[in-house]
């Protein structure tokens, strides 16, 4: 995966496969330390032990069209190549929480790309899905959700092309204003 | 125009919207409607299917064709990703490989808006990809 919003797009996935209803995902930066934060939490079913010990094994997956499972081993390995970390929790019956920390200033942090499409896209095609998106910067902070954007829009589909393009740019013109890294 | 930056901008742009949609109410019901689905695993997302959805649904939002786009799982041919596919309605649901821009074009050119089959169809041997 070369940005972090194909890694967003892409894990978010094994929530909605484990019926979460409510998917946070965040990005935080911490400049003071170079840290670089991205994590996925979900209400979904969870994994039982067996399962999680084998959640980043590229040739483990639960599905049944094909014997191989990347998005795991691939967030892994570039956060470690980042010289960062990879973390993941999970209880059945409560949720998962998957962490991946990157060094910020490493050259082989993929940039976060077009994460509001990643985010739109997911929202679009998973309608009984909550999902939240918060870009930390420091102090600053921003914050999406799509309960509320829903609420809000109740009546007018999402899938309008003007309705799309408002949520990008909106999305597009936060992370500029809290000087979200590239 | 001002920048969209938060909800109360974006009402603004909902009750546009309202006041637009009212001229072009079409047809709710998912069986008359073209249905595109694209996979969306890590195969499919590592091999550009994004900008293919996206692509998708902003031509045939462009040239008015009833759709729906939405994204699916793996359908087990990840060495032609990115995979596409495409039920007409009343019709039997077609799977595409390798759909970059290019085929996603000729896709909706010829398969979508004229109901020719082309070439890069993947062969069938189950009837949905929901199992």
């Amino acid at each position: 995966m070369k940005t972090i919003s194909e890694h967003v797009l892409d894990i978010v996935q094994n929530s909605v496969r484990a019926k979460a209803t409510l998917i946070e995902v965040m990005v935080d930066e911490d400049k003071k330390n170079n840290l670089y934060t991205l994590s996925v939490n979900d209400n979904g079913e969870g994994m039982s032990r067996e399962v999680l010990e084998q959640a980043v094994n590229p040739f483990f997956t639960s599905r049944t069209t094909r014997k191989v499972g990347l998005g795991l081993p691939l967030l892994k390995q570039n956060a470690e190549t980042a010289g960062g970390s990879f973390q993941i929790q999970s209880e059945p019956g409560k949720g998962t929480q998957v962490r991946a920390v990157f060094q910020l200033e490493h050259l082989d942090r993929p940039p976060l790309g077009d994460v509001w499409d990643s985010w739109l896209l997911i929202l679009l095609s998973n309608p009984g899905i909550r999902l939240i998106y918060r870009h930390r910067v420091g102090k600053d902070s921003f914050e999406i959700d799509s309960q509320e954007i829903r609420e809000m829009f109740e009546g007018v589909s999402l899938q309008h092309k003007e309705v799309r393009k408002a949520l990008v740019e909106m999305m597009k013109n936060n992370l500029v204003e809290i000087k979200a890294s590239k | 125009m001002t920048k969209i930056k938060t909800l109360a901008d974006l009402r603004k742009i909902r009750d546009e919207v309202q006041s637009k949609i009212r001229l072009r109410e079409n047809s709710d019901h998912p069986e008359q409607v073209v249905q595109v689905k694209v996979g969306m695993a890590t195969c499919g997302i590592a091999s550009g299917a994004k900008e293919t959805m996206k692509y998708f649904m902003d031509e045939l939002e462009q040239q008015a064709i009833d759709a729906v786009v939405t994204q699916t799982g793996c359908m087990g041919y990840c060495y032609a990703e990115p995979t596409v596919e495409i039920t007409l309605p009343g019709k039997e649901p077609v799977i595409f490989g390798f759909v970059d821009k290019e085929k996603a074009e000729e896709i909706i050119d010829v398969y979508i808006k004229r109901g020719e089959l082309i070439d890069g169809v993947i062969p069938l041997t189950f009837r949905t990809i929901d199992d």
